[in-house]
């Protein structure tokens, strides 16, 4: 790669060809503002459409002002990134997006986290000196998941980017022109009649409140304090690992005990484990997919806990319905295990058992609202918390999570394993199914637990897996671009896989649409993988099939993987939704 | 007397476009059998480039260079575009010359395909545009027949095929990087260059994009020679323009004058000057990123470095001729409407900024703007310049910028004085009866807000609060009794 030599700021400086001069400004140490520019960098996604013209600087010989976000070094360049000029004319796009932007900051969701809130403050804008028209857009909250405020959409086409780019979903775009022009769906429908699989990617990387998540918060502080139900919480695998970085914890801190302990604050009942149900989930998949294999069933068998995939798939591989795992996702399987077995066994009425979970994720929300998540007429789940909601709760109960002595989950429902844990991360369900299918399939112990091929925040991987003489195919998908690039060469027929494991968020649930914002930081969600991992390193117990508890479960209630009552309990069906 | 100079309009009207026999007569694609027959790509580029041709669609690039940075790509594929995306209000010199001579444009782009090393083309034409498109899908179908597209043009080893491409009319894919989307089949939002086009462009191939009038001109260069072509015009801009002549005008239409033309020669000689005796009062060029010239400066030779320099430009050649009758502000706010209406709302500064400078603009004109409205125009309109992504965002305020420049007396009357001498903001003028009034009833009759009272033979009165200011009374009394008076902004 060639080199070029360019002075910023004074500074001389010599960069890759190709580095853009806000790369070079950063490597500097120099600050650039920004506001459409993003890049995910472990996902190699970029939003580099220049189109808010906050990062704008000058070069020497140039008429006007140069996106840094967008322009490449060149041999030779001076470049002032602070001029008056410069500044001048970044205050004023602030006004300006200002001038169409609702003066709500107190009351918005995003108040606190808002990059153009943000930007504000630091440019000190005290006054909007070009008032006028504002936009008026409806807002959509027509859906369990993501809310939608485009008045708030300042066009940086972050969102657009996420949702085709990244995901391939496709389904926001910039719509109409001029003054008029913003961010929206086709047609202008409502989300929920589109096929947004509520993944939330668009919600992780929007810079203002234009897209936030729909919260139930309201509703889960008044069943804590309604006497006449028992409140219990469940908390995914990849809350523990993330949930710290909201209460200025280092990214990778492992806050289990803590946010137990903040949780049974805030006066749930029980604070249980969704780990418990992820190995659970194993069990049933886990069976399912050993009993496809030998006995010629349709293959490959695909994961089934995530929503969003779930969702993609229904709309978008009609003819693959009926091939995912039926087991339910392990968030609505707590829900049937706490509701008609632990709560008969507390002798509470399950009707007065409020399950609340937490999440990393947004498309949970619209999961546990699916017509089939109920069981006996009761809904698996009842409220569905994202890890940034649980952390505003925390908040606004005055809990510091960070200076409470660590708690242990509560029994029976809180007892899991190692492979459970790694649910969280891209890879792990994958993992965790192959520990216990290889002891079931083979008999033997599995000796190395650690199946290194699947794990990682690549977007596709495969390996070949020798169940004792039997090799199995597997792959793993995270994003749901590359789920779609995966399930296109499956349905060409170009691969054929055992069994598949996707995920629909980047990484995995680690980088869920409900998780603490990275603000384009994509190292944070390597520092969360690994903490995962290191906590089922530590387990001793890292087989699901070992976990006591659940042996008990099936020995009291289910009697086996695939029984009748599983069936009735823990599996679901899909549908073809069309689009 | 100047006389037209024709070389791009040369044959339109003269032969019937839909004859290929016609061209061919003309001399036509003699330049292209010249050029697969005894000139290497490079000769074809040298001859673009040392005629000195620049971009006729509005920036004056040119245009041999950007052929050359195509040429010097290595890549399996390359493209040559036609932008036929006429969007300048009052222009239409692409859609005549694709009428009325669309051999020209189909010999013009195999030569740049032959030059670049490109063996498809693209012509993006407006769907409004329908005989053009008409016209030219037969020409294509006739020059494929003959050999002239297709696989080894008129022998040689070079093939060249060409496609229609349908604009939906939005003004922004007049600009390259958004045509390209366009085409591409995605929303026609500009890019930020680099890459430019001829680097990186349709498909990610090097691209050449020229506009209709800048292909016309290609085949008379390479068959009359470069030296030839650099006889006609101005040092830095050789050749002729197309200028679509309007407004104010006697004689109205198309023109082509060789570059270093004068205004007052283009007004006068040609346009046969202004109508019903009035004084002309500024020439508006280069459509809504051009600007206002005022008469003192009807002397210049227009080339694209003058309009430059008089806060105007070249653009496509749209010229509107404005009278004393104009009201300059207004015209500016005119053109900045059609650019917050035009712009496709990817970056702020014209999404938002040109909306806020309308309103000021509007502030003036209805006389709600005060001593910082100039201030803030001024600042924001630099901004914006400074700021926008594309050209069209760039050269917007332009014509506030200019008129600003030109005429700050007519700014400052309207704010300091809330009045607008040629009566024309509705807001600051008022339409009053004097005491001539015979009471004959008339106005009051045609008053289609009936808001003019009084008795039969008594001095009629206009209720200001009603008024719409339509002018009907103004225009049917016998007497000159109604009169057009400044003010009138406490009835806003």
């Amino acid at each position: 790669m060639s080199k070029v030599k360019l002075t910023i700021n004074g500074v001389s400086i010599e960069v890759e060809k190709g580095t853009t001069i806000l790369e070079a400004a950063k490597s500097l140490d120099i600050g650039i503002p920004t506001l459409c520019y993003v890049d995910l960098k472990e996902f190699n996604v970029k939003n580099k459409v220049g189109s808010c013209r906050i990062c704008v600087v000058e070069v020497d010989g140039r008429n006007n002002l140069a996106p840094s976000c967008c322009t490449p070094c060149e041999e030779g360049m001076v470049v002032i990134t602070n001029s008056a000029r410069v500044l001048h004319a970044r205050r004023t796009i602030l006004q300006l997006l200002l001038s169409d932007h609702p003066k709500e900051c107190l009351t918005c969701k995003k108040s606190g986290e808002c990059e153009l809130q943000d930007l504000a403050a630091e440019y000190r804008v005290h006054e909007i000196r070009y008032e006028g028209e504002e936009s008026s857009y409806p807002a959509d909250r027509a859906n369990k998941s993501i809310y939608r405020d485009p008045n708030k959409c300042i066009m940086c086409r972050r969102c657009e980017t996420a949702c085709n780019d990244m995901q391939k979903v496709g389904i926001l775009s910039g719509t109409e022109r001029g003054f008029g022009a913003v961010v929206d769906t086709a047609a202008h429908s409502k989300l929920a009649d589109t096929y947004c699989t509520f993944c939330g990617q668009c919600v992780s990387v929007c810079p203002t409140g234009a897209l936030t998540s729909i919260t139930y918060n309201q509703e889960v502080i008044e069943a804590l304090a309604d006497p006449s139900k028992v409140v219990i919480a469940q908390t995914a695998p990849a809350v523990r690992v993330a949930i710290g970085e909201s209460f200025a914890e280092e990214p990778g801190t492992i806050s289990t005990g803590k946010m137990v302990a903040a949780l049974k604050k805030l006066n749930f009942d029980y604070v249980f484990d969704t780990d418990f149900a992820a190995d659970l989930t194993i069990m049933e998949e886990a069976n399912e997919m050993l009993d496809r294999i030998k006995n010629g069933g349709k293959l490959p068998i695909l994961t089934s806990c995530c929503p969003a995939w779930v969702k993609l798939l229904e709309h978008q591989f009609p003819e693959m319905v009926n091939i995912p795992s039926s087991a339910k996702s392990p968030q609505q399987m707590f829900g049937a295990v706490a509701k008609h077995y632990w709560a008969k066994k507390m002798g509470i009425d399950p009707h007065n058992v409020v399950v609340v979970s937490v999440m990393p994720c947004l498309a949970k929300k619209y999961e546990s609202a699916r017509e089939e998540m109920k069981s006996d007429g009761v809904p698996d789940v009842d409220y569905v918390m994202s890890t940034r909601e649980l952390a505003v709760l925390l908040k606004e109960s005055g809990i510091n999570m960070s200076n409470l002595k660590e708690q242990e989950y509560d029994n029976p429902l809180g007892e899991s394993t190692g492979a459970a844990v790694i649910f969280g991360a891209a890879g792990g369900v994958l993992e965790a199914a192959l520990r216990t299918a290889y002891e079931w399939f083979t008999g033997k112990e599995l000796a190395e637990v650690n199946f290194e091929a699947v794990r990682g925040i690549d977007g596709i991987k495969s390996a070949e897996i020798d169940l004792d003489g039997t090799t199995v195919k597997v792959a793993q998908a995270s994003g749901l671009g590359n789920a779609r690039e995966l399930l296109n060469k499956i349905r060409k027929g170009e691969e054929a896989y055992h069994a598949i494991e996707i995920m629909a968020c980047p990484g995995g649930c680690i980088n869920g649409g409900g998780q603490p914002f990275i603000h384009g930081d994509t190292s944070i969600i390597k520092k969360r993988q690994e903490a995962l991992y290191n906590i089922d390193s530590n387990e001793e117990i890292r087989k699901s099939h070992e976990n006591p508890m659940i042996k008990k479960l099936y020995k009291e209630w289910l009697d086996k993987p695939g029984s009748h009552e599983a069936h009735k309990y823990l599996h679901t069906e899909y549908f073809e939704r069309g689009i | 007397m100047i006389e037209q100079y024709r070389i791009v309009l040369r044959n339109c009207g003269v032969i019937d476009p839909d004859s290929l026999d016609d061209y061919i007569k003309q001399y036509g694609y003699q330049a292209l059998g010249k050029t697969l027959a005894e000139m290497t790509p490079a000769d074809v580029v040298a001859e673009i480039e040392g005629a000195g041709l620049r971009g006729r669609g509005g920036g004056g690039f040119p245009t041999g260079f950007k052929w050359k940075i195509a040429a010097q790509q290595k890549s399996d594929t390359k493209f040559v575009v036609c932008n036929a995306d006429e969007g300048d209000p009052g222009a239409f010199m692409d859609r005549s010359v694709i009428e009325g001579d669309p051999h020209s444009i189909i010999e013009a782009m195999a030569i740049a395909g032959y030059a670049i090393g490109a063996s498809m083309g693209y012509v993006y034409v407006r769907a409004e545009y329908p005989l053009a498109i008409e016209r030219l899908n037969r020409a294509i179908d006739k020059a494929k027949e003959k050999g002239l597209l297709g696989d080894n043009i008129l022998g040689s080893d070079f093939s060249f095929d060409l496609e229609i491409k349908f604009g939906a009319g939005a003004f922004v894919c007049g600009e390259e990087t958004s045509l390209i989307h366009s085409i591409e089949g995605y929303r026609g939002e500009p890019t930020t260059k680099p890459p430019f086009p001829a680097v990186e462009g349709l498909f990610g191939k090097p691209t050449i994009v020229n506009n209709v009038e800048t292909f016309a001109n290609v085949p008379a260069i390479i068959l009359k020679g470069k030296d030839w072509f650099r006889s006609i015009g101005t040092e830095s801009s050789p050749g002729t323009k197309v200028f679509a002549l309007a407004g104010k005008i006697n004689n109205t239409g198309l023109i082509e004058v060789p570059m270093g033309t004068t205004i007052n020669q283009i007004i006068f000689e040609i346009g046969g000057g202004i109508p019903n005796g009035k004084k002309a009062k500024a020439i508006q060029t280069g459509g809504p990123s051009g600007g206002c010239i005022p008469v003192k400066y009807f002397d210049t030779a227009i080339d694209y470095e003058s309009l430059k320099a008089l806060e105007s430009m070249m653009g496509s050649g749209g010229m509107i001729v404005l009278d004393e009758d104009t009201c300059i502000v207004d015209t500016a706010k005119f053109y900045l409407d059609f650019t917050v209406d035009e712009s496709c709302g990817k970056c702020t500064p014209c999404r938002i900024g040109n909306k806020r400078l309308l309103e000021l603009l509007e502030k003036v004109t209805n006389g709600t703007a005060d001593e910082n409205t100039l201030n803030d125009i001024q600042s924001l309109s630099q901004v914006i310049k400074d700021t926008s992504l594309c050209g069209l965002g760039q050269t917007s305020p332009n014509p506030v910028l200019s008129t600003l420049k030109f005429f700050p007396e007519e700014y400052k009357e309207h704010i300091v004085d809330k009045k607008c001498s040629a009566f024309v903001c509705k807001e600051l003028y008022q339409y009053v009866i004097n005491d001539s009034c015979v009471g004959c009833t008339l106005c009051s009759k045609k008053c289609p807000v009936s808001c003019i009272e009084g008795e039969v033979k008594g001095v009629h009165i206009i209720v200001q609060d009603d008024c719409i200011k339509c002018g009907k009374c103004y225009e049917v009394c016998k007497f000159n009794s109604v009169d057009l008076v400044p003010g009138g902004l406490s009835n806003v």
